[in-house]
């Protein structure tokens, strides 16, 4: 969307910094300080902030928007965009409030949610690969479908009534003060950090956010490899969908509202260049890390969630334009 | 020159809402009588406004998600200083609304231009940053009718040859936009950078400079209509127009105008909004729950971009040019 009018070529070093220092001048390491700084500042801010069980609740507050950033992150990296992802929550939820209705299990409802999730994923996929759209418009689109179905199911109702094992996802724990959540936060992290780090497919991922024509030319399947991370995108919706529902026991068709915000927040925080092409894992498991106990110092110190938005919106612009305005004064272009 | 006007897109789209209203009238005669007619153009005059700001900032290859929280905060900061000083003449306050909706304008604008943030990202952000300002500015409260002072809400109301006032505007803005877009080098200038960043620049065009202004000039229309809103409604509170940006995009998309930029005309982002308005009145009169209304302008959006790519694929070579030229 921007123009990039003038070409300023990068100079490429003749040799590259010692490995401990790249390290240590990284943007996860300088995270990881700023994680510990809020960490340090909110156990002063409260007294009850270093208690196990307190931290525990804290987790809450990112691991369902954790589990979407992570495959956000690996779409924005490929250049592309899901804003309807908050959407899918929705329309997941609805989705399993209405089998619950109907007396359906747990197992069919986990399979229901997962199904509808991949179906909204495949949805804005081939719109986007298939007729060739741009994400941003088809996933603005979307947004307002996917929530606008809620809308027309549930109108200003309500789904209470769910059963009760459900509820292991979203408030159950492994071990002592390990949520369920928690560790699907953990795993997944491990997951995705291999899958983009580790495997050609997250070679292809990076490649093709770098140079989508080149990519295709060194015979990368560029339309399949998106497709692919619209479908997981949407799988990740569907499994914070069902812990989302699982710990609030209900459904109203704004749940979720406004979660894309955070989430793309949490995936640019974490360090991925907005324009595709560069992004750790690692980086965004930090941010997360930053976002959820930000906003959770913020509600121990009762600040209504509206005025935690503004930070959060004033989050995402100052991430991004700090180090342009960096690079911009500093004189070393 | 005759075939090729009534095979525009415009012209589609013109046949599509006399369709769509023949239709609804079958059913429901009352809909076509010209009162209502005229009411329904009045409830879908603040949309074309801001289809029509939005318009431009979309023909410079950006998007604005952040002028619905606008209006609302320009809305509740002329409705907060009409409650407390009453005295004020309404001439001042309009120039209120549309300076602090210009100067929001030129934040989004701003940030695109010099810092070369991702508009979508620059407005994303700025979109809850507006509404949450609204929250703080007044501390949730709401602000009811009988705060406001009778001329405050008079104006939008106020009938010349029996179309109020609202409906005036929009059509002034209009024919505004239309001379703007068509007959001026700043008008032309946002079809060039959209059109071809590259080429606009060896043009002596400023890319992100005509970008600001038109973000700037997108602001300053959603000032103008957070007063017309709130004046209209004679309430002002937090959630004002939420999610009415969507509307706004999905009137532009619906009209033609390119989400790639360069391409889009005045009449197109109208009539687009008068797809919707007609839309959003024909519901509750045909019987369908207004809770349809989300999923009908997210269905409208995909198949109306989806139509876009179809009709200018037909032109594959153009495109591939195109990208030539730009990558």
């Amino acid at each position: 969307m921007s123009s990039q009018t003038e070409t300023n070529l990068p100079t490429i070093p003749d040799h590259l910094k010692p490995r401990w220092y790249r390290l240590v001048a990284s943007w996860e390491s300088m995270l990881l300080v700023v994680a510990v700084v809020i960490f340090i500042i909110n156990s002063f801010a409260s007294p009850y902030f270093l208690d196990p069980w307190n931290l525990s609740d804290a987790t809450f507050n990112f691991t369902e928007k954790a589990l979407i950033a992570f495959a956000m992150a690996l779409l924005i990296i490929s250049g592309e965009i899901d804003l309807s992802v908050a959407s899918i929550i929705a329309l997941v939820s609805t989705a399993i409030g209405f089998a619950a209705q109907l007396g359906a299990g747990v197992p069919m409802l986990v399979v229901i949610g997962i199904t509808v999730g991949l179906l909204c994923g495949a949805f804005n996929g081939l719109l986007v690969t298939g007729l060739g759209l741009p994400s941003i418009v088809v996933t603005i689109g979307t947004m307002s479908l996917f929530r606008g179905i809620s809308y027309m199911v549930l109108g200003d109702q309500a789904y209470t009534d769910y059963p009760a094992e459900l509820s292991y996802f979203g408030q159950g724990y492994v071990w002592w003060v390990i949520s369920f959540e928690l560790l699907l936060f953990l795993v997944t992290a491990i997951i995705f950090g291999v899958l983009l780090h580790k495997t050609s497919f997250g070679r292809a991922v990076t490649i093709i956010g770098n140079n989508a024509t080149g990519a295709l030319f060194s015979g990368i399947r560029v339309g399949r490899v998106k497709f692919i991370l619209f479908l997981l995108t949407g799988l990740m919706s569907a499994i914070a969908a069902i812990c989302l529902t699982s710990r609030l026991g209900s459904t109203r068709p704004s749940i979720a509202f406004g979660w894309e915000l955070e989430i793309i927040t949490i995936v640019v925080l974490g360090g991925v260049n907005i324009l595709g092409g560069s992004g750790s894992i690692a980086g965004v498991f930090i941010a997360s890390f930053v976002l959820g106990m930000v906003t959770f110092g913020f509600g121990l110190l009762n600040v209504p969630g509206i005025v935690m938005s503004i930070f959060v919106g004033l989050l995402l612009i100052s991430v991004i334009a700090l180090p342009r305005l960096w690079t911009k004064y500093s004189g070393n272009k | 020159m005759l075939i090729r006007a009534l095979k525009s897109r415009e012209m589609i789209l013109a046949l599509a809402i006399a369709i769509l209203i023949g239709l609804i009238a079958m059913q429901f005669p009352g809909f076509i009588a010209p009162d209502n007619l005229a009411d329904a153009f009045n409830d879908t005059s603040p949309l074309i406004i801001l289809a029509l700001g939005q318009m431009i900032v979309i023909l410079t290859r950006c998007i604005d998600l952040s002028v619905a929280a606008n209006l609302a905060l320009t809305g509740m900061l002329v409705a907060m200083i009409n409650t407390q000083f009453p005295a004020l003449p309404i001439p001042v306050l309009i120039t209120i609304a549309i300076a602090a909706g210009t100067v929001m304008g030129a934040i989004n604008g701003l940030l695109t231009w010099k810092l070369d943030i991702p508009p979508i990202v620059v407005t994303l952000g700025t979109m809850t940053i507006y509404r949450g300002l609204i929250f703080l500015l007044s501390e949730g409260q709401w602000i009811n009718a009988h705060e406001m002072s009778d001329s405050f809400k008079a104006l939008p109301r106020h009938e010349f040859l029996s179309l109020p006032l609202l409906s005036w505007i929009a059509i002034a803005i209009t024919l505004a936009f239309i001379v703007l877009v068509a007959r001026t080098p700043l008008g032309r200038a946002f079809y060039a950078v959209g059109g071809n960043p590259n080429a606009a620049v060896y043009a002596g065009i400023d890319v992100g400079r005509t970008q600001f202004l038109a973000f700037t000039l997108c602001g300053a229309l959603a000032g103008l209509t957070g007063y017309l809103w709130v004046s209209r409604y004679a309430v002002a509170y937090v959630d004002i127009a939420g999610g009415f940006e969507l509307d706004v995009v999905a009137a532009c998309v619906i009209g033609g105008i390119s989400i790639a930029g360069g391409v889009g005309t005045v009449i197109g982002a109208f009539l687009g909004a008068i797809f919707l308005g007609v839309i959003k009145n024909a519901l509750p009169v045909i019987g369908i729950s207004p809770f349809a209304q989300l999923a009908i302008s997210g269905a409208a959006i995909i198949i109306a971009v989806a139509f876009n790519a179809r009709s200018s694929r037909r032109k594959g070579r153009l495109i591939l040019k195109h990208e030539e030229a730009v990558g």
